[in-house]
């Protein structure tokens, strides 16, 4: 029973190990190939729009809602210590250094991430994908590598919209429950807030942004049984996705805790 | 923007071996697809392989752009030994001088008519936004297709995304055209459309073309030699009349599949 166990927890170990390195290895060909020419900074731009401006509304409700929620919580217990004045701090602090980049990570794997999947897997089963190497354009170049530095560009500056949504959220519960004027809001907020919180946020939404964009494109690139592979390597795309990007979260902010104590 | 200039293929006399596969072999998990092929395309001609489905057509000929590998065996194009070829790089030379079109078109479904058909001239030729349209006009017409370069593939009929299909390929004016099922899914009016349209480019653009089907009807309209793939060897080459003529039993039982499941019970 024992030896089964074990067994089992091998291969699985060994499983997760190759699907890792073939994750990175696809990575390094993407990204490796972005700095040989031809450029394809038209499909870049295209990319930023399709990944990154449509997931701003969504990206900005969700952070809205968030800091609005994370103010409405932590209110009613800061009340009780009479440091009901701190919501601003919290709500800054907590949005700027994981909510808010974590959150919209979480938000473009679940739009973006599978919307490259989806438009790659499609692609491979009905041949685009062969019909543009036959056309000699290299598709991890064309398809994958613009993806990924879309994603890459793209999540950081999205991740500056949500921090600030999210302090606004917390700035309507500030000022209607806590009584605290706009003006005081703002300073409370900018007080503790300084370049060690934010510049580890945004640098880590980087790192997002290539997990998603390799994630999403490894999953579409190698689809396979036609449309319903398409439907798994969606799902294997979502999951992988935000599976990684919570994991590596870990580990990112210990490192920029360690740089920035 | 552009990529390096390709070096032209130096051509063999018309008539004369282009492409040569030589005792070729594939599997695919430890089935046998291809079991020593062995065939030769002259220059200039329309050779059309014949073949059930499954019986590994389409996989000998993507072995001639590289979507394929050969477990073993030799292939030349022009004296360059295509097995020997290693980088993507290497094969995109080769691939801008043919053009491939495959079986459910490919069209890229994320741009118009236009763009697909523009495609291969915007990141191959360096030309002007009004030339690259004026050769995307040019292209579509000798397809027999006008004013649809701003629709979007998915509004064509099968018919028609075909032959966009057919004018992406033209569009580098390529030596070599290698047709994946032209006909495949196609009623018999369009599909005599296509293969009438195929033979017409054969007159008019001097290229060499390779036909995979298993359409007899057009394989007889397009094809100067015919080439019955049967159990991953190629068991006839010869003229239409030939292939009519044979006493091969293979060639019997693919002219005559009636016959053949009676009387195997089936």
């Amino acid at each position: 029973m024992q030896d089964r166990v074990l067994q089992l927890a091998g291969h699985h170990v060994v499983r997760f190990v190759d699907y890792m390195g073939q994750l990175t290895l696809f990575f390094v060909a993407a990204f490796t190939a972005l700095f040989r020419p031809p450029w394809f900074f038209r499909e870049v731009i295209a990319q930023m729009f399709h990944l990154g401006v449509k997931s701003l509304p969504l990206v900005a409700v969700a952070a809205f809602s968030v800091g609005l929620v994370l103010a409405m919580q932590t209110v009613g217990v800061l009340s009780w210590f009479g440091a009901a004045n701190y919501i601003a701090t919290i709500v800054g602090m907590s949005m700027v250094r994981e909510l808010g980049p974590v959150l919209t990570a979480l938000m473009v794997v679940g739009r973006a991430g599978s919307g490259i999947s989806a438009e790659l897997g499609s692609m491979r089963v009905t041949r685009q994908i062969d019909a543009m190497r036959v056309s000699a354009v290299n598709p991890m170049k064309y398809l994958v590598g613009t993806r990924l530095l879309a994603c890459m560009l793209v999540l950081p500056l999205l991740t500056g919209v949500a921090d600030i949504l999210g302090i606004l959220g917390g700035w309507v519960i500030g000022v209607t429950q806590v009584g605290l004027t706009s003006k005081y809001y703002y300073q409370l907020t900018l007080k503790y807030i300084t370049l060690k919180d934010v510049v580890p946020g945004v640098l880590k939404t980087v790192v997002f942004g290539a997990i998603i964009g390799t994630v999403g494109c490894f999953h579409g690139y190698h689809t396979t049984h036609g449309t319903f592979g398409v439907g798994q390597s969606t799902k294997a795309a979502v999951v992988t996705g935000s599976l990684l990007v919570l994991v590596s979260d870990v580990f990112l902010t210990r490192i920029s805790l360690l740089i920035w104590p | 923007m552009t990529s390096q200039p390709a070096p032209t293929l130096i051509l063999p006399p018309k008539g004369e071996p282009l492409i040569c596969f030589q005792d070729i072999y594939k599997s695919y998990n430890h089935q046998s697809v291809l079991r020593g092929v062995n065939l030769e395309v002259r220059c200039g001609e329309t050779l059309v392989i014949l073949g059930r489905s499954g019986a590994g057509k389409s996989v000998l000929t993507s072995m001639l752009v590289g979507l394929e590998t050969p477990d073993a065996g030799s292939i030349t194009l022009a004296g360059v030994e295509l097995t020997g070829l290693r980088t993507e790089t290497d094969w995109d030379r080769l691939r801008l001088q043919m053009g491939y079109l495959f079986q459910g078109s490919a069209l890229y479904d994320f741009m118009t008519v236009g763009e697909n058909v523009a495609f291969p001239l915007v990141h191959h030729r360096r030309l002007t936004h009004d030339q690259i349209k004026q050769i995307v006009k040019e292209k579509l017409a000798l397809v027999g297709l006008k004013d649809v370069e701003s629709l979007e593939p998915s509004a064509l009929s099968g018919g028609m995304q075909r032959r966009v299909a057919l004018a992406r390929t033209l569009a580098l004016d390529p030596h070599i055209i290698i047709y994946d099922e032209p006909t495949a899914g196609l009623d018999p009016i369009t599909s005599d459309g296509i293969a009438h349209l195929i033979q017409d480019l054969q007159k008019s653009l001097d290229v060499t073309s390779i036909l995979v089907t298993h359409d007899l009807r057009t394989a007889r309209f397009v094809g100067d030699r015919l080439a019955l793939l049967y159990d991953g060897r190629i068991v006839f080459l010869g003229s239409t009349q030939e292939l009519e003529d044979s006493d091969n039993p293979e060639v019997k039982s693919f002219l005559s599949p009636i016959s053949l499941t009676e009387s195997e019970g089936l």
